[in-house]
């Protein structure tokens, strides 16, 4: 106990060092001009867009008019006051930049909460499966102050937050999303999700994880070692020490593999209502300007079609300011596709990790997206740290288990066990974020580079990231074979 | 041929009545040339061919006399209310060429090809007629004015012309090339072509090397409401020519020879002479004029160097004074209504023939400096920032001398304010912030509230439409210089958009600014004149107009050469992706694996014995007499998920043709 404690205090230090860094970048000239970076401000996520929309409406034109402002009307409404009031002697847009601050503050103690829920509801299950010297080991690590501390601390969400992009406020009703999922608040999850999706499209898919976390509850070994064990159990409790098993079946009631409906159902129905709520809103500020369809074809039609060909740092933009015009329509279909197709198959596989499946989904779509920022990948960065326990190695205390039982050690299973390449990673995302920007220098200020230059390090990033998605699926899936072989032996071992 | 007499009578009788209500009757065409002495030792000559037809409902096939009938087609079937179409080389220079006079406000215009026109069509249709105009305009001239066809380069003003709102339509290409090519049909619209007339003194190589041209074409047509009788068309072809004569000593050579004038006359400047005049035209008139500048420093220098009796105003001192001599004494002067204003020396060149050659010259014997008047704020535009992602586009107005000149006479009233309206075009690809609108006064920033009374902007649209801002402004008189500037963000093309030299940059159109409160007009003492097409032209009140310098952004390229490589490595990247990702997923390990075989073959197993029962059943039926080992150890092998494939593909196949149908 006396460790935890201190453990939380240093955590919010960092937390209140993480806010003061911000508010002294805030406070450079100009923001350092990040506002303007492609790396921060897509079409969709720039605050100068928004501005001009925002200027728009208020000269009673639409504010999609002129292909400035294509994100939701509600962000207009919430953001647009704030960008044009200025106060004396204070930098411009400080109100803004102190709501974006807010939101990553609060992003951050979701992330913290919704990895205390999994982490609880983690080490019980492994309980359940009597694996309990692995759950002790993942007390150790209090992953979600770890994941908080790592969104906060990221360069991208620091950047992103100082610049001005809305993506902290969409990653804000992503987290909403999660954590009301984990801490099974339906209308909480359903407005997370709505505003989600309403604001940047691409989350519309995690209405999948969330209704397994609501069906099947928070993360968990696979359900079939549930069943084993409950077999043996049964066997057990005809020959002898009944009273001991006792309130373990009970508990394993709650945590069966059967999918309650009723959570979902209301999730479902709260998203019903969320979603008309949202729309009538919009229907309300766009009526005069074309109306919910209009709004439609530039949002979502905009993210769908990929028109702005301006640098990001995606692959996108390039391809199709190349692409020959006859096949723009096939290659828009294959590539909003390449998310489409993954998600079933995943979902098949990770269906007992809800919240893992969220996070491949995340990233995924942050990957595929047609307007990348990095935005996005502080995210998905930060919600890695949520599974930090899982993916990393844990050799030491294996071989320990395996010595103790005298098992076999199965070494390929060892091997396969952490996440590959995560030094390899951690510096392609160094490197990638060090170069790109010294490309577009090179590109767009100094004339002396060409567009291949800046297109190669958006290419090396996608690279990195398809090797951190592919790296973390397998060890997730290594973990629970691990998992599986464990208990398994002890089963085994207990029939013995 | 020679009009008959009475037509004459009655022509004269008619142009005696006020301009305004004059109707058209008869066709007639009249041709002039204004040439006027530029302070910067430049000659401007404006040829002005003005062609008037009557227009009724019945007369679509009619035959013309003097009219071109390629135009009369193209008004009756554009239903075009106004229209004009001018091409131009060169930047006319408001500072030294002057800014506040009729002809610097009419046709002065911008570089590249500007075309404007009012349809009498119902809102809607007015996009199709344009569209058709361009093409027809583009045939008729051998010039790309087809490119005004798509909606991203053209645009509907809205505060322009307040009469005409909604049917008027704007555009111009800044880039294209104006030719001999342009000037030859332009020519054919007149009755005697370049054979004849003042049309023969356009040497195309001596136009194409001036400082400045423009060819400007400007249809009106009059619809009298009541009876249709009244209706006609005025066709006014003019061209502006800014040259620099070549220098012909003057006999008296001086120390400061620098600042003498370079004297000069038609044959020097055009190498030709005028045969005589076009025998259609009603008039021919030669017009020299002397601005206000000049002859006020013309009177000044007489006055100083000779005791000179000013009553005495013959047309030998005309000719023949102090600092200049024409070669030919004017038929007439004219003379502007305020005290020091310009002299208008008219010639009529009716009596001139092959023999004798009208050729008027100018020789300057005394040094004379002068300027030319300015527009109330002489405004330019630039381009700030480096870089090929933003920019700002800056517009700044400089009070000149007339600005004094306007808080003198108005300085009685307690605020005095100077009026400005700028239409601003912006292509699609150039991103303007219209909310950065910025407005530097005296070189302080002001609020934009402060000074812009009105503003209409309506944003450019990606690939579809160009941004549009018009602003009203108005600005204290003793305002010394204003800057608006806003921002833009720089788009990126899709290669096939790049013109074929993308690394040239693109272009701006330029600004308009004009000054409502201002008009320049002459006003000449004289009544007789305004049977004088020109003339009364340049008496027409028009407000002072001026255009702003084309910009040329550069636009960053993607590299022309690599579709192919972008495509492929984008790909690869994808079926990395896509491979590995699903082979992680489907990947077994170990004990999994053989679970999975027994499983598999469980169900093989179970699929199997499904099939060979139905199987069997059916060879049963059909063929009795197959032996069953062979058929059975075949089937094990391929049948089961051959036939499975067969029947999934035949689904498809159906479904396919099905929802074909």
């Amino acid at each position: 106990m006396m460790k935890k404690s201190k453990k939380v205090q240093w955590f919010w230090t960092w937390v209140i060092g993480s806010v003061l860094l911000r508010l002294i970048l805030v406070y450079f000239p100009k923001n350092l001009n990040l506002s303007s970076r492609p790396e921060v401000s897509t079409p969709l996520t720039s605050i100068r867009r928004l501005a001009e929309g925002y200027w728009l409406k208020q000269s009673s034109m639409s504010p999609y008019a002129g292909s400035m402002y294509h994100g939701s009307p509600l962000l207009l409404t919430l953001l647009g006051p704030l960008t044009v009031t200025r106060i004396e002697g204070q930098p411009d847009h400080l109100l803004c930049s102190l709501l974006f601050v807010m939101a990553d503050i609060v992003t951050a103690m979701l992330i913290c909460a919704t990895g205390k829920k999994l982490q609880a509801a983690y080490s019980s299950s492994l309980q359940l499966v009597g694996l309990h010297h692995l759950s002790e080991d993942s007390d150790v690590l209090p992953s979600g102050d770890f994941a908080a501390l790592v969104y906060l601390w990221n360069p991208f969400t620091i950047v992103a937050c100082v610049g001005l992009s809305t993506s902290a406020i969409e990653n804000l009703m992503v987290l909403l999303t999660l954590y009301g999922a984990c801490a099974r608040l339906a209308p909480l999850a359903a407005f997370g999700w709505v505003m989600a999706t309403h604001l940047s499209l691409y989350p519309a898919i995690l209405i999948i994880p969330v209704i397994l976390l609501f069906g099947y509850g928070p993360d968990a070994p696979p359900r079939k070692l549930f069943r084993q064990r409950k077999n043996l159990e049964v066997e057990n409790s005809t020959t002898g020490d009944k009273s001991c098993l006792e309130d373990e079946l009970i508990n394993e009631k709650s945590m069966q593999s059967v999918f309650s409906w009723r959570p979902v159902v209301l999730f479902l129905f709260w998203t019903l209502l969320w979603s008309s709520y949202v729309l009538f809103l919009c229907g309300i500020y766009v009526q005069q300007h074309g109306g919910l369809q209009e709004m439609f074809k530039r949002t979502y039609g905009f993210i769908l079609t990929i028109q702005d060909l301006s640098p990001n740092i995606g692959v996108f933009w390039y391809f199709f300011a190349e692409v020959f015009d006859f096949f723009r329509s096939f290659f828009l279909i294959v590539f909003h596709g390449n998310i489409l197709l993954m998600i079933v198959p995943l979902a098949l596989r990770l269906n007992h990790r809800p919240c893992f499946l969220a996070f491949v989904y995340i990233v995924l779509a942050s990957m595929l997206k047609s307007y990348p920022s990095v935005g996005d990948s502080a995210l998905y960065l930060g919600l890695l740290g949520l599974f930090a326990y899982e993916l990393k190695g844990n050799f030491g205390f294996l071989s320990n288990f395996y010595i103790e039982h005298n098992l076999f050690l199965d070494n390929q299973l060892s091997r396969f066990s952490d996440m590959q390449f995560s030094f390899f990673l951690f510096s392609g995302y160094v490197g990638v974020s060090l170069l790109s920007p010294v490309m577009h220098n090179l590109w767009i200020w100094r004339g002396t580079g060409n567009a291949n230059f800046y297109f190669a390090t958006a290419i090396g990033y996608a690279c990195l990231q398809i090797i951190l998605v592919i790296e973390s699926v397998s060890a997730m899936l290594n973990h629970d074979r691990m998992i599986t072989k464990l208990s398994t032996a002890k089963l085994q071992n207990v029939k013995s | 041929m020679a009009l008959p007499p009475t037509t004459i009578v009655t022509l004269s009788l008619l142009l005696l009545l006020p301009i305004l209500s004059s109707s058209i009757v008869e066709e007639a065409f009249s041709e002039e040339l204004l040439l006027k002495p530029l302070p910067d030792r430049k000659i401007l000559t404006h040829f002005h061919f003005q062609t008037e037809a009557p227009i009724s409902d019945d007369s679509f096939a009619r035959h013309h006399h003097l009219f071109p009938k390629s135009i009369a087609q193209l008004v009756k079937k554009f239903h075009i209310k106004a229209m004009e179409l001018s091409f131009t080389q060169g930047r006319w220079n408001y500072e030294r060429w002057g800014g506040f006079d009729p002809i610097s406000s009419q046709n002065a215009k911008p570089p590249g090809v500007e075309l404007w026109a009012v349809f009498d069509v119902p809102p809607h249709q007015v996009d199709a007629y344009w569209k058709n105009l361009t093409h027809s305009l583009s045939g008729l001239f051998c010039a790309s004015i087809n490119f005004l066809e798509s909606s991203s380069s053209y645009s509907a003003p809205k505060w322009a012309s307040q009469s005409a709102l909604g049917s008027l339509r704007y555009g111009t290409l800044p880039r294209e090339a104006v030719c001999t090519e342009n000037l030859t049909p332009w020519l054919k619209l007149l009755p005697c072509r370049d054979k004849a007339g003042l049309s023969a003194l356009m040497d195309r190589p001596s136009i194409y090397r001036s400082f400045y041209h423009s060819q400007r074409l400007h249809l009106t047509t009059s619809k009298a409401p009541a009876d249709g009788l009244d209706s006609g068309i005025i066709l006014e072809q003019t061209l502006t020519v800014v040259l620099q004569p070549n220098i012909q000593r003057a006999g008296i050579s001086y120390p400061d020879e620098i600042k003498i004038q370079p004297s000069w006359s038609l044959s020097s400047i055009f190498g030709r002479k005028i045969n005589g005049r076009c025998v259609l035209a009603k008039s021919s008139n030669v017009y020299l004029q002397f601005e206000r500048g000049l002859v006020t420093q013309l009177e000044n220098i007489q006055k100083n160097t000779v005791a000179y009796d000013s009553n005495d105003t013959g047309t030998e001192v005309l000719r023949r004074n102090l600092c200049f001599e024409l070669s030919i004494t004017p038929d007439r002067v004219h003379r502007e209504l305020e005290k020091s204003s310009s002299l208008l020396y008219e010639y009529s060149i009716k009596g001139y023939n092959d023999t004798e050659q009208f050729d008027l010259g100018l020789i300057w014997k005394y040094p004379v400096v002068w300027s030319s008047p300015h527009a109330p704020l002489y405004a330019s535009r630039f381009l700030t920032g480096s870089g090929n992602e933003r920019g700002s586009i800056a517009i700044s107005l400089k009070s000149t001398e007339l600005t004094k000149d306007f808080i003198a006479a108005n300085n009685v009233e307690e605020k005095c304010k100077l009026q400005v309206n700028v239409l601003q075009i912006v292509p699609w690809y150039i991103k303007v912030y219209y909310h950065t609108l910025q407005i530097l006064v005296d070189e302080k920033p002001h609020a934009v509230t402060d000074f812009v009374e009105k503003m209409g902007v309506s944003p450019s649209e990606d690939k579809v439409s160009p941004g549009l801002m018009e602003l009203v402004l108005r600005f204290p008189c003793e305002i010394k210089s204003a800057v608006l500037n806003i921002e833009f963000d720089k788009g990126f093309l899709h290669i096939d958009e790049y013109p074929p030299d993308a690394n040239q940059g693109f272009d701006i159109p330029s600004a308009i600014i004009s000054f409502p409160d201002f008009h320049a007009a002459l006003q000449f003492l004289n009544n007789s004149i305004s049977n004088s097409p020109m003339l009364s032209k340049l008496q027409e009140k028009s407000p002072v107009l001026s255009y702003t310098e084309v910009l040329l952004v550069p636009l960053t390229t993607p590299d022309f050469s690599m579709p192919y490589n972008v495509i492929t490595i984008t790909c690869t990247v994808f079926a990395l992706y896509f491979g590995s990702l699903l082979n992680v997923l489907r990947r077994r390990v170990g004990e999994e694996e053989r679970l999975l075989k027994n499983k598999d073959a469980n169900k093989a197993a179970i699929l199997r014995r499904i099939l060979d029962k139905f199987w069997g059943r059916s060879s049963e039926s059909t063929q009795p007499q197959q032996p069953s080992s062979s058929s059975s150890s075949s089937s094990s092998f391929i049948n089961p998920k051959l036939f499975l494939k067969v029947l999934l593909v035949a689904g498809i196949a159906v479904i396919w043709q099905y929802y074909l149908k």
